[in-house]
């Protein structure tokens, strides 16, 4: 009833509209102006917050007054200008870390570097093939238990993974994969569950036609030559992202890399290393600074490589989500 | 309550529809536990049905079977063995020896010890020799337990093996009664690029979950009814420890303030924790949502500035912005010094700190996550709002409807149906966010009423936090964390079952393809 009304209104109205229209469509413009401007300035503003604690670490990591906070609180640019923090990062057995053997803390930065690296590399090696056969299989691939195993890890994921913790120790230590010799033990541990997270992957070669794969069999071609001659060269993207996701990974786990390495900074990784540096006890000012040196130099190739692949990552992450 | 149906409802207003949904849906909660209880016994049945039918099978294929099938029962891969299927034959048999072998040397003797988890604990010797005690170790729990387990899985691979290696008989037989091919070793191998390629591409992954994932959640299923600490020992386990069935549950679940006090601070914690994940979730949701229609507007430039600007939270490592952050918002941090310098804030005025008031930390902590989530939402709500068909909009443009009425009789609907299993992965995660709670506050300010003999208890404590507190605590009460981790399964999965059923957009997978 209401509906019908409604559009009686406006066939008898529409005369008059038409000739107010060169009227109203200005007033849309100038209220459309105005939106705009509120728009640019909220956008503005985001970038301003989004970008300030960064800009922060940036300008922190050139400050070399140890007393900067008492000369200028309140500033965010440094009273003196040096590069001491980088130097002192780099330099474990330089005077700057002094204060932090009486406190039993070990730095080694460079070490860290080389061990995050390593691991990173591996992982995204490693994880990229376990996650694209396990995406792929569930994914194009109809057999027998399939619908069980992809429920069984859904389950499998609802327990967090935190709880794992103490006994992939236990195990890694029996294998004598922790402390110094961390870093087979971690890539092992990421790489060995990385499966679970298929789903995204998933989501992807659900959405290439099924009728490629049937054409090639067709013509006679295995299953395993359509997913290599087939399905993977048009995945380039979803390869891409995982690769990317897989890299990114490791250079952010503290929690479980701090776990397996056990206060030997020798099996350290980045994260655990300058989470170590300032939530010890020490009360020494300059840590900030130095983490702040050490934060610069691990986002600087991290964000760029992000930045360079972002179209990548975009097209993963909303593919993923829009299937659920 | 009466139900209505098409026009009826419609007659409603818009109020009455509200309360009419909103009854139903807690009228339908006893209807849906019915329903659970009929699934599960549903799937007790079939399973018995299952098992049932594959004795019968198993009788059956022993009963019609000739010799090399029927010695097939005892020496595995007989019959394939002597059918010319020596490939299979021979992977049957080795797997047999391998298992034998196994269980006589280790296996049996772990799954013996598994009722008691060991009686002989550590004991100091006097050692003649040099003249001072030594430690000799005998049993060790943890070991007995884990190499249990691992033996219990053994054993069930060896059944589903066993019986797979009579099916196989079976058919061997069959077919070479009936002068079929049988499959040689070399197109056995063949296969596994072809019709069984399914297998060689999930054995690694599975086989990774099954030793990684599986068997530590087991395991640890199994701490939380033993009383598994690592006190006095260094996280290093040469102490026994033995089964208390479901003391820990009780002590966790009956509500008792003061004494152990786990009881409290799970409620508290678990209360947070709830309310968190919600806020949490729906602020980013709706927030992420609105900056990616303002960037996505018809008009506005330099789209790809601001949308990298934002994407850059994803790019930098959690812990280096978290961190910092965190000290912004500390009580000597810029923030506050600002703050006070412009006298909008007291001397005694915290966000984050010790001294916080615990509303303010909650509430700082949400704001800040706004700041990490909002990017995530964006990109995904952009890639949601150029799928939306352009016509629907001019033809609600042509109706005279406003931008307002457009997103909400438009956008809205369309997201949350689109995005509806995001939510729900986004709630579980956010109530798993550790990251977040450890690194801005590690859950201060401290709660005194819920800190006790589990150490202390924050306000901005998650329960995944306190897990991670109590592993690492002085103590390390593993048995409880395994508890709190089981607790959190359980939470986890009635939350999720419940918004499935719920949910409009329950898609077919197939729909897409």
């Amino acid at each position: 009833m209401n509906a019908e009304k409604e559009t009686l209104v406006v066939a008898e109205s529409s005369p008059t509209l038409i000739t107010l229209a060169p009227k109203k469509h200005m007033g849309m413009r100038t209220k459309n102006g105005i939106g705009s401007t509120v728009i640019y300035v909220i956008l503005v503003l985001m970038s301003v917050i989004w970008l300030f604690p960064f800009v922060c670490i940036f300008l922190q990591s050139f400050e070399i007054n140890r007393n900067s906070e008492l000369i200028n609180p309140g500033s965010i640019f440094p009273v003196q200008w040096g590069w001491d923090n980088y130097k002192n990062l780099f330099d474990p057995n330089g005077e700057f870390f002094k204060d932090f053997y009486v406190m039993n803390l070990d730095i080694n930065f460079n070490r860290w570097l080389l061990n995050t690296f390593i691991v990173s590399l591996a992982t995204a090696a490693l994880q990229t093939v376990i996650v694209l056969c396990m995406s792929y299989t569930l994914s194009r691939l109809r057999f027998k238990g399939r619908k069980f195993l992809m429920k069984f890890m859904l389950i499998l994921g609802m327990f967090p993974g935190m709880l794992t913790m103490i006994i992939l120790y236990r195990v890694l230590a029996d294998l004598g994969l922790t402390q110094q010799n961390s870093i087979p033990g971690l890539i092992l541990v990421y790489v060995a569950s990385s499966g679970m997270g298929y789903y995204i992957s998933k989501g992807f070669f659900d959405t290439i036609p099924k009728s490629l794969d049937e054409a090639a069999r067709v013509d006679g071609a295995t299953r395993a030559q359509v997913l290599f001659k087939v399905i993977l060269p048009l995945s380039k993207p979803i390869v891409i992202y995982t690769i990317l996701t897989a890299f990114m990974g490791p250079w952010g786990d503290f929690v479980f890399a701090a776990y397996v390495a056990f206060n030997n900074k020798d099996g350290m990784n980045v994260a655990v290393g300058l989470q170590n540096l300032v939530s010890g006890t020490t009360n020494i000012v300059d840590k900030y600074r130095v983490f702040c040196a050490g934060g610069v130099i691990i986002a600087i190739p991290i964000t760029l490589l992000f930045l360079l692949l972002q179209k990548y990552y975009v097209e993963g992450v909303t593919g993923g989500a829009v299937k659920g | 309550m009466e139900k209505y149906v098409g026009l009826e409802f419609l007659k409603l207003n818009r109020f009455q529809r509200f309360l009419y949904k909103f009854t139903h849906f807690f009228l339908g909660i006893p209807n849906w536990f019915k329903n659970l209880g009929l699934a599960i016994w549903h799937l007790i049945k079939k399973i018995g049905l299952a098992i049932k039918n594959e004795v019968l099978d198993l009788i059956d294929t022993f009963r019609k079977g000739d010799w090399k099938t029927r010695v097939s029962y005892v020496v595995m891969g007989f019959g394939n063995l002597f059918r010319g299927q020596i490939g299979r034959g021979i992977l049957f048999l080795a797997f047999e020896a391998l298992f034998l072998f196994y269980m006589i040397f280790w296996g049996g003797s772990w799954i013996g010890q598994m009722s008691t988890l060991g009686t002989q604990g550590p004991e100091e010797v006097y050692d003649t020799v040099y003249d001072t005690y030594t430690t000799i170790y005998h049993d060790n729990s943890f070991k007995i337990l884990l190499y249990s387990v691992l033996s219990l899985f053994f054993i069930i691979a060896f059944i589903y093996t066993w019986r797979l290696n009579i099916k196989q008989a079976k058919i061997a037989q069959q077919l070479a009664l009936e002068g079929k091919h049988l499959r040689t070793s070399k197109e056995d191998i063949r296969s596994f690029a072809d019709d069984q390629f399914h297998k060689t591409m999930l054995a690694l992954p599975t086989i990774g979950i099954l030793v990684f994932t599986v068997l530590p959640i087991i395991f640890m299923i199994l701490v939380s009814f033993t009383n598994y600490s690592g006190a006095n020992n260094n996280g290093y386990s040469n102490r026994l420890f033995t089964w208390v069935g479901w003391t820990n549950f009780q002590e966790i679940l009956t509500w008792q303030v003061g004494g152990t006090a786990y009881s409290a601070a799970f409620g508290e914690i678990l209360g947070w924790t709830l309310m968190w994940a919600f806020l949490a979730t729906f602020s980013n949701y709706f927030l992420g949502m609105l900056v990616a229609i303002m960037i996505n507007k018809k008009g506005i430039k330099l789209k790809k500035v601001w949308r990298t600007i934002l994407v850059l939270t994803i790019a930098i490592p959690q812990f280096i912005s978290l961190l910092y952050v965190s000290r912004m918002f500390a009580d000597n941090g810029i923030i506050l010094t600002w703050l006070r310098q412009l006298g909008l804030a007291s001397g005694s005025f915290s966000f984050i700190g010790t001294n916080a008031n615990p509303w303010v930390a909650r509430f700082t902590v949400v704001v800040i996550n706004i700041w990490i989530g909002i990017p995530y939402l964006m990109l995904i709500a952009t890639g949601i709002l150029m799928n939306i068909p352009v016509d629907l909009y001019e033809s609600a443009k042509i109706d005279g409807a406003n931008s307002w009425q457009q997103y909400t009789k438009i956008t809205l609907p369309y997201m949350l149906f689109i995005t509806g299993p995001y939510l729900l992965t986004s709630f579980i995660g956010n109530m798993n966010n550790f990251n977040v709670i450890f690194l801005l506050t590690g859950g201060r300010p401290d709660n005194p009423a819920a800190s006790g003999a589990s150490g202390t208890v924050g306000y901005t404590d998650l329960l995944i936090t306190w897990l991670y507190k109590i592993t690492m605590g002085a103590n390390s009460e593993y048995y409880m964390a395994s508890v709190i981790g089981v607790l959190v399964f359980v939470v986890v999965a009635v939350i999720s079952l419940v918004v499935y059923n719920l949910m409009p957009s329950n898609k077919n997978e197939e729909d897409f393809q």
